[in-house]
Parts: structure tokens; C-alpha cells; sequence
């Protein structure tokens, strides 16, 4: 579904603050696949889920999408395919705009903006019915703005808007960090509900290595640029959050100290 | 007694023109509040359209067919602004800026020279004036409520629509846009064409009003637009729907002309005007964060 070719990705480039964040970079995605991917800080995981989106583009290296090569398209051609989901609750919906606007504006992700009119009647009966499936009380607020909602509600309803019109890919990036905790596996709860249900390819970025291990079917582990374990299956399953730690340690050597308790 | 039947014909006047410069208020709300965009290219398309129907009138043009050439020009000043600002990545004020100098010579090349009179010229007050017998006022307001109307009924339908609605997106959160699969750039080219053919439609309209075009004319344009807009927010309340809005910021910039016309009469220069603007609006601008300070103690 998704194959990234020898990504290269550089910061900065010929200045004292160069960062070769992305080296040498591969991956394949196989339909269906739910990856968890975990990582100390500045390990690239982020940068990755950019350059998939199209907000980086990449030095060198291919991204492919389903067969087609969009390494070069600008980033709102790619959101054809893509859903996203931020780590920053206020980047993944306009608050000025009504619950049913945002989510009209997602339902057009695929298609062609014209003349007629924003919402239809029929739309916001869908929108109704999507929404209770949530189960947090947006149902009946269709007009509210989105700036009154709590960020577990934008977060959970931007989940829901990335997923709208089927994606081919659904990126999430640490969509749950800025939440407490009780709201975070409330939202993860969704996310796996949703996936599930439409059979999503899914690439999720967590720095929770617990939730790492407990959802998706295959786990990579980045550092500095590079996949430093690729786990999948039984193996996955049966993983506990000890043997992780030790993973990371054997790999980044030194570092292991400082990043443990990002990781943990 | 005197100093208030002055007064009263003053405002009579006022009233006429701030509901012609309510029609360049109704674009710039599309830049400044839609798209949360200080597009400055105001100040050279406001002239702009008043040059360009001007010229035409005196060339033999039907005064009414004028003002279409007069949008057309304004849309394009829009979109060389907007090329500049989302493709060639040029700050938002400085891209403006940049517009508004260049106009500034493309205005007099367009006029042959700085300004064109349309004394005996048939524009669209002179003609309804021979029709009906009105004042040069009554007219333009009369004509400035139905242009106001026709174009807040054509900006509320517009909005609403999907393109509508990814322009409101894209003055709220970019990234959001990008993500649902529109085009940011291309959203706020269309903002900023729509906005400028809108202020100079409004630049060609008060240039037929009053008789003349000058290459000074749009000068301090966006402040005007910026002050009709608090003004209308202030008085009348971010209430109710899109269409009350734009309303209220005709009528915004009809109470500013009101201020103005009151303050002459007081004694005050014409030259203070923009001094006077400008304070009124940074004072209007400057209300939430001395809000916050106060609150803070």
C-alpha cells in the first residue's frame, strides 16, 4: 500500500546546525497493516509521517501510494488519499467553524469544491449518525463551534473527519499526547474502533510504548533516521515493554539513559 | 443654528459616499476578516477602478459597462498580490505594499496623468440625475444601498457554497485545509480577486459620484476599511448571520463618514483625517490586549 525508496532527509544542510533526520530511509506498508511506530526525540518519526503528507519534501527517494508515485505532489494533491490526525488538537479543525462545516469540509477531501451548496440535508444526517458512534454528546450540537469543544472531543472528532471519506492511508501523529490520560484511551479506543471497522492502513506515531505493543499488528522502532526493530505478528503480540527498552538500549547504545524516560 | 443645518447637509453627503465606500469595505472584509489577510493592494486598486471607469467614460464607454472593466482591473491587481504572496512566498504586507506602489504608476499610465475630470460626461449619477431630477446624493446613495444589497446577497450565497466554505477554512486554520485536500494558495489567489474587484467597483462608483478620478483617491484606503469594519463590529454586535455582518459593515462605514463630517464641521482640517483614522483605529485594535492588562491586575 505504502513504499518508501532509500528517503533521505537533511535539515539544515551545510550549516552548524545540520541534522540528517531521515537516512537511507525504507519502508512497505501492506494493505490493512496498522503499524505503531516508537522512537526517542528527533528519531525522524514525525519527519516520515511529513514526507508521506507532503509537508517535507524529501532530498532523495521515492514515496509511493497505492502504485502511484507522488514523491513530487504538492501536499494538498496527496490529502486526496491521506487522513491525518495531529498532535496538537487545535491543527485538525477550524474552531471558528461549526462541527457540521468541519466535517463538510473533510467529506469534500476527495472532490472537487464547486458552486453548490456547503452542506446538504443529507449530509448531516450521515453526520448525525457518525457522530453518535463517538458516544460524546456531538451528535445534537451540529452548529456548535469547534473552538467550544475540549480537546479530547476535537481530537476524537478530527479522528472522524480523517476517516470520513476513506482514506488509503490514515497518518497519526501522536494524536494523543496532549491529552490526559483517561481522554488519550478514550481516543485510542475510537481510533482502533475506526480502523477496524473500514479495514484502514494505518501508520501511528506514539511515544507510549504500552500502546505500542496493545494496538496495530506490527510495531518499527526508529533511531536517528533509521528502523531499528520491525516486529510484527506473534512476535508483536507477545512482546512485553521490558524487552523494548532492552531493543533500544542494544541500538542507540549510550543515549538509552536519556531517551528511557521519553520512551517510557 | 447655522453651524447645525451645515451639520445636517454635511451628513446628508457623508451618509452618500460611506455607503459607496461600504461596497470597498465589503471586499476588504473578505481579505481582512475571512482570510486574515492586511491586503494593502486596496489603496492602489480602490484608485484603479475609479481610473479606469473614469478613462473609459471620457473615451465614448457606457458609464454602467465601465464598471465591469473597473472589477476586471481590481481582480487582477488581486490576484498579482496573491501570486506574490502564496507562489513567491512574499510576506502578506509586503506583497500588498509591492501592488499598491507598482498601481500607483500603472494608474497614471492607465489616466495619461494624475487625475481625469468627468465634468459633462455622462456617468451613472449624471444620467439617473437627467432621468429623475435628484440630488447627486440621493443618487449615490440610492445606488450604493443596491449594489451594497445585491453584493452582500451574492457574498452570503457565495460563502455558503464549497468553495465558500474552504476560503472561511483557510483564514481559520491552513493546515487544516491542506490536510482536506484544498488548495491554500489557490483559496487565497480567489479571496484576494474577489476582495479587489469588489474595492474597485466601489473606487469606480465614487469616482462617478463625485465627478473625478485622481491617482491619490485610494490613499489610506485599507484604514478607512479597517475603522468602517470596528466601527460596524462595535456598534452593531458579531451577531446573528454572515449577511447582518456584512451589513453592518456598510453601515460602519457610512457612521465613519458620519465622524467625519461631524469633526470637519467642528473645525477640524481635512488633512487631520488620516491622523484621525489611524488613531481611531489603532485605539479599536488596541482594546483587547489593554482588556487583558486590565484584567490581569
Amino acid at each position: 500500500m505504502l513504499k518508501l525508496f532509500n528517503i533521505n532527509k537533511t535539515f539544515n544542510a551545510g550549516t552548524i546546525n545540520e541534522k540528517k533526520v531521515l537516512v537511507n530511509f525504507d519502508l512497505h506498508l501492506h494493505p490493512e497493516d496498522f503499524v505503531t511506530v516508537i522512537g526517542g526525540n528527533g528519531a525522524g518519526k514525525s519527519t516520515m509521517l511529513n514526507i508521506i503528507a507532503g509537508v517535507h519534501i524529501s532530498d532523495s527517494g521515492q514515496v509511493i501510494l497505492d502504485g502511484q508515485d507522488i514523491t513530487k505532489d504538492p501536499e494538498y494533491v496527496r490529502a486526496k488519499n491521506l487522513g491525518r490526525v495531529f498532535q496538537d488538537p487545535m491543527m485538525g479543525t477550524a474552531a471558528d467553524m461549526g462541527i457540521e462545516e468541519n466535517l463538510a469540509m473533510a467529506y469534500r477531501r476527495n472532490k472537487k469544491r464547486g458552486l453548490s451548496w456547503g452542506i446538504s440535508h443529507e449530509e448531516r444526517v450521515l453526520y448525525h449518525e457518525k457522530l453518535k458512534i463517538l458516544d460524546l454528546g456531538l451528535e445534537n450540537r451540529l452548529k456548535s463551534k469547534v473552538g467550544l469543544l475540549s480537546g479530547g472531543q476535537r481530537q476524537a472528532l478530527t479522528l472522524l473527519m480523517a476517516t470520513l471519506q476513506k482514506p488509503k492511508l490514515l497518518l497519526l501523529d501522536e494524536h494523543t499526547a496532549a491529552l490526559d490520560p483517561k481522554t488519550a484511551r478514550r481516543v485510542l479506543q475510537i481510533t482502533e474502533e475506526i480502523v477496524t471497522e473500514n479495514k484502514l492502513t494505518t501508520l501511528m506515531v506514539t511515544h507510549n510504548m504500552k500502546d505500542a505493543i496493545r494496538y496495530g499488528n506490527r510495531l518499527i522502532m526508529m533511531n536517528e533516521g533509521r528502523i531499528i526493530y520491525d516486529v510484527a505478528g506473534e512476535e508483536k503480540r507477545s512482546l512485553r515493554v521490558e524487552d523494548l527498552l532492552k531493543k533500544f538500549e542494544s541500538a542507540s547504545g549510550e543515549a538509552a539513559a536519556n531517551d528511557r524516560m521519553i520512551l517510557a | 443654528m447655522d453651524n447645525l443645518s451645515g451639520i445636517i447637509m454635511a451628513l446628508q453627503g457623508a451618509v452618500s459616499q460611506g455607503v459607496l465606500w461600504g461596497i470597498m469595505t465589503l471586499g476588504l472584509y473578505i481579505t481582512y476578516k475571512v482570510l486574515d489577510y492586511a491586503d494593502l493592494t486596496v489603496d492602489g486598486s480602490f484608485a484603479l477602478g475609479g481610473a479606469v471607469s473614469a478613462i473609459l467614460i471620457v473615451k465614448g464607454m457606457n458609464p454602467y459597462l465601465t464598471l465591469i472593466f473597473s472589477i476586471v482591473a481590481g481582480m487582477m491587481a488581486g490576484v498579482v498580490t496573491g501570486f506574490l504572496n502564496t507562489k513567491l512566498k512574499i510576506p502578506a504586507i509586503l506583497a500588498g505594499i509591492l501592488s499598491m506602489i507598482a498601481l500607483y504608476s500603472i494608474n497614471i499610465r492607465i489616466m495619461g496623468k494624475p487625475n481625469v475630470a468627468l465634468l459633462g460626461e455622462a456617468t451613472v449619477v449624471t444620467q439617473i440625475m437627467n432621468l429623475t431630477g435628484l440630488s447627486n446624493s440621493v443618487i449615490s446613495l440610492l445606488l450604493g444601498i443596491l449594489f451594497a444589497a445585491v453584493i452582500t446577497g451574492i457574498m452570503y450565497w457565495y460563502f455558503g457554497t464549497e468553495i465558500g466554505c474552504a476560503i472561511r477554512a483557510t483564514g481559520n486554520n491552513e493546515y487544516m485545509v491542506r490536510a482536506l485536500g484544498a488548495s491554500t494558495d489557490q483559496m487565497k489567489i480567489l479571496g484576494l480577486l474577489i476582495s479587489n474587484g469588489l474595492v474597485a467597483l466601489s473606487g469606480a462608483l465614487v469616482a462617478q459620484s463625485q465627478g473625478y478620478a485622481d491617482v491619490g483617491m485610494g490613499t489610506g484606503t485599507l484604514v478607512i476599511g479597517l475603522a468602517s469594519i470596528i466601527i460596524g463590529e462595535v456598534i452593531f454586535g458579531k451577531r446573528f448571520n454572515f449577511a447582518y455582518k456584512l451589513l453592518s459593515v456598510v453601515l460602519g462605514s457610512a457612521i465613519y463618514r458620519m465622524i467625519i463630517a461631524i469633526v470637519l464641521q467642528m473645525g477640524l482640517k481635512s488633512s487631520d483625517l488620516k491622523l484621525l483614522t489611524a488613531v481611531i483605529v489603532a485605539m479599536a485594535l488596541s482594546i483587547p490586549v489593554v482588556k487583558k492588562k486590565i484584567a490581569v491586575r
